[in-house]
Parts: C-alpha cells; structure tokens; sequence
C-alpha cells in the first residue's frame, strides 16, 4: 500500500476522504437543523482515524457522508473510488447495531459483500461454495468464531454479532473500513477484546480505517489520528496524533501518557458542551 | 414447539369441529328441524358421500378454476406489491386507491366480466384473480416499505444497485409478509369462483349449490358448502406448510429454533 502512494504522489500520503466546507441541513423551512457546519477534514490513505465529539455533534453524518448514504447541502464529500475516472477502492463498513440479515446464516451474511462487489461478484455463483465459503470461515476464526457460520444470527450474542459484522466488513478486503460506534452497545470486557482484534486485523491488513466512537479510551487504544468535533452544528476543532507504538495492550491504558490524552480529549468535549449549553 | 404441542393442538382443532358437528346433529334432532331448513350433519355428510361421483367433476372445476384466478392473481399481485412498495412514495401515493379498490364488493364485477367475455370459466376465473389480488399486493407492498433503512444501508455502503438492495434485502424481507397472504389469498380465490359460478356458469360447486337451492335439496347444497369448506382448508394447509419451510426465521420463537 505505501508502494502505491509513493508513485501515486511522492510528497503527501494520498487522500481517502476528503471533506471540504461541508454543510448538512436536516429538514425544511423552520423545523430544519443544521448538522454540520463547513466542516472539513481529510483522512490519509493508511490512516486509523477516530472521530470523537459531544453526542449529536454529527459524527455519524460524517460517516454517512464518506459512505454515501447521505449527500450534502453544501460543500464537496470526496471519496476515492467513488469519482469518475478515480481508482476504485473497496469500502467496508459496519455500524453499531450489526443488522445481520436473519434469513441468512452468519456466514451468508458474512459473505454478502462478495455478492455485491465487483471483482467477487462476477464469480459469486461459481465460488461461494469454494473459495469464498473458506474465507469467510478463515474470518471468522480469526475472530473466535470457528464453528458459527452455519447459526443464525439469533442464534449469537450481542458481541459475537459484532464480530460477525466486522468480518462483513472486511471480507472483500476494502482499503477502506468505516465503522460507526462499532462496539458502542457491548459491555466492557467484549469490548476491549473486540478493540484487540480490531488492532490485529489493521495490523495485518492494513485498511484505512474511519471510526466513530464517543469513547475515548476506544479511540486512544486505537487510532493513529484522533479528531475532535464540536458541539452541533458539528465542525472538527482538534486534530491530535497518537502516537503509542503497537501492537497497544491493556498495560498501554494505564500509562500516563495515555491517561494524559484521554484526559485533554475529555476536556476538550466537555468545553465544546459547555459552549453549547451557553449559546 | 414440539412435535407432542403441536400434535396436541391439532387434535384439539379437530375435537373442536367435531364437537360443533355434534352439538349440531343433537340440536336439530332434539327440536325435530326439518331437513328442508337445516339438515344434520350426519345427512350432509352422507349426501357428499352418495353424490360424489356427480360433484367430482364439479370440485375439480370449482378447483382448476381457483388455482388459474389464485395464480394469476399472485403474478400480478407481486408485480403490482413491488412496483408499489419500492417507494415510500409510490406507497403513500397508491394506498388510497388500493384501498378503494379492495372494498368494492367483488359480487358487482361479475356482471361486468359476464358482460365482457360471456358466462363460464373465463369470468370465474377472473372474479378469483380479483377477490385474492389485493391482499397480496397490500402484504408485499407493506414488507417492502417497512424494511429497515439500516439493512438496506449496509448493501447501499457497498455501492449496491436498487435492484441488488430490492433482490438481497427487499424481497427476503417481504416473503413473510407475501406468504402470510397468500393463505389469505388462496381461501378469497375460492370465494371469487363460487361467486361468480353462482351467477354465471353451468358448472362447478358454485352452480350446483345453487340448483340445489332451486331444487329445495338442502342436503345438497349444504354437501357444496361442505366440499369447499374442506377444499379451502386443504389449501390453507398447503401454503402454511410453504411458508414454513421458506419464512421459518420468521417465527424462530416459536417452532423454528425447536426443529433444529
């Protein structure tokens, strides 16, 4: 991936998505809100960036937008791939609540993004039963669950079902994974665990990833970029580095300079609540 | 559920219609009615037996006739459903009229058919297609409409076409829907063929009840109402054992889970 960059353009990483003064206006006449306000961000091909803000701030809109389930009122949403003319790049994504389809099995529904994405879907029919049937077991087990793919979704708990969603995700290997609270609804402990495999799947892959999250720790465990969004109508106020080498533990949570960087992070929501109580 | 629940309660569906049966069988002998008014069940049931040869070929028209209607109303009603229910407003915009349409009496078309293509099969086999469309349109139509945004979104996020989301999400999603009124659809066919065979036919259960009726042979036409009785619940049986085995994860609380 970074061969590709390099020829692509020597002098910067090259952009995945781009926003530019973006505006996202929700409803007509009096009852309309402004979402985002001329919001601009970039995230870099390589990057694992985690957007963090107050609840309602337009984070999801955000993902939305780079997913293009939304479009914008004002202002340009570039995503690579998506242009005329530009390079085609895969996109994953997966949201908070999983939405397993229930009259598939978790690996048919593992498996539907190679119905769907071309250079998979060509050779859907021929391969399901074969290739592609072993790869999406191959993801599963590297998630912890060998031996599911022939359940129902019903049939999971609430974290096995998010694991399941993160193979949908990355199944057709996109240089792009876009996740929206991903974990948002487990308890702690799934969590964490899911946040490790998270960062083994990036480490070994190597996809661009953009998350949502309102957990801090979540985004200082994982990102390597972490922007922070005002209160609504959302803009990015703070674009922070992390820095921590990888693989990160457990252990890495406790360090100072992590504790360090949750804590201005959480500073940083709680002014930009404050402001908006105050307006 | 079990198989001994499930068992258990088709018994206690057939001691219910027996029961009925017996109540009454007494009841009419203890108040000495007149066959010519209401016949016992017993007398009906000896009537279906003794004039079967003579309403064999009758059933199987009043049947063909249903299954040709049923057919093309199920075509069309998919048709129709998907057109209406891709989107929501195509939904709002047609509901009204769907609306009217179902709630004419379909009793008042049979002349108008009668008048277009002459009495017989034909328009029998239309009032059937009439009567059971609308159910079918309206359920599928419904399960459209109502699928959850976020499963289409997570086809829409892979740059799926309307017609990937429509064929992976959409249709799936209505098939509980779409097979919950065609058990419907299937019992109004056959109330479609013998209304229209009432009016316009010279065969067919429909018209034999109605000689009967002429003929004061009560029995009889109680025998009609009595084969199209058990015609419909075969029918019913049919499409609800479909719709098992193709909508299973639709009712997995309650049999699903269990069966496997």
């Amino acid at each position: 991936m970074s061969v590709a960059f390099s020829v692509d353009s020597p002098v910067a990483a090259r952009r995945i998505v781009q926003l530019e003064d973006v505006r996202v206006r929700f409803g007509a006449g009096d009852n309309s809100f402004l979402a985002l306000d001329r919001t601009s961000l970039m995230v870099n091909e390589g990057d694992f960036v985690a957007l963090v803000g107050p609840s309602g701030c337009g984070k999801s809109t955000i993902l939305k937008l780079a997913a293009g389930l939304l479009r914008p009122s004002e202002g340009e949403v570039f995503v690579a791939g998506r242009q005329v003319g530009a390079e085609r790049v895969g996109v994953g994504m997966a949201f908070q609540n999983p939405t397993m389809l229930p009259w598939l099995t978790v690996r048919q529904n593992v498996m539907l993004p190679l119905k769907i994405v071309e250079p998979f879907r060509s050779s859907y029919r021929a391969q399901k039963n074969g290739a592609f049937r072993d790869r999406a077991e191959a993801l599963l087990e590297t998630v912890g669950l060998r031996g599911f793919g022939d359940r129902r979704p019903w049939e999971l708990s609430g974290g096995m079902l998010q694991r399941a969603n993160l193979c949908r995700a990355l199944i057709h290997e996109p240089k792009l994974l876009m996740l929206d609270e991903p974990f948002g609804a487990l308890d702690q402990f799934t969590r964490e665990e899911l946040w490790a495999i998270l960062q083994s799947l990036w480490m070994e892959r190597r996809p661009t990833v953009f998350f949502v999250t309102h957990d801090l720790r979540e985004a200082a465990f994982l990102a390597t970029r972490i922007l922070v969004m005002s209160a609504r109508p959302g803009r990015v106020t703070e674009d922070r580095a992390v820095g921590f080498p990888r693989p990160r533990t457990f252990e890495t949570t406790y360090e100072s300079g992590f504790t360090e960087l949750t804590h201005d992070l959480r500073s940083l929501i709680v002014a930009a609540r404050q402001a908006e109580v105050r307006s | 559920m079990t198989l001994a629940t499930r068992a258990r309660e088709s018994l206690n569906s057939v001691a219910l219609i027996v029961g009925i049966f017996v109540v009454w069988e007494l009841a009419c002998l203890l108040f000495h009615v007149s066959p010519i008014v209401l016949p016992r069940p017993s007398q009906i049931i000896a009537t279906l037996v003794l004039q079967m040869p003579a309403l064999w070929p009758n059933i199987l028209q009043t049947l063909f006739t249903t299954m040709i209607g049923f057919l093309g109303g199920m075509t069309i009603g998919v048709l129709l459903g998907v057109l209406v229910g891709v989107s929501r407003t195509a939904y709002n915009t047609a509901y009204p009229l769907l609306v009217g349409f179902s709630s004419i009496p379909k009793v008042a078309v049979v002349p108008i058919f009668v008048l277009w293509f002459g009495s017989g099969t034909i328009p029998a086999i239309l009032t059937a297609m009439t009567t059971c469309l609308f159910p079918i349109v309206v359920n599928v139509a419904t399960g459209l409409a109502t699928t959850e945004p976020e499963m289409e979104d997570v086809l829409k996020a892979l740059g799926a076409t309307r017609a990937q989301v429509l064929w992976n999400v959409g249709l799936p999603r209505a098939m509980p829907y779409f097979f919950a009124s065609l058990k419907i659809a299937v019992t109004l066919a056959f109330v479609g063929t013998v209304l229209s065979e009432t009016v316009a036919s010279n065969i067919g259960i429909g018209t034999v009840m109605m000689m009967a009726s002429a003929n004061f042979d009560v029995p009889l036409a109680f025998a009609g109402l009595f084969a199209l009785a058990i015609l419909g619940v075969l029918l019913y049986a049919v499409f609800a054992l479909i719709e098992r085995r193709v909508c299973g994860w639709a009712t997995r609380k309650t049999d699903f889970a269990a069966a496997q």
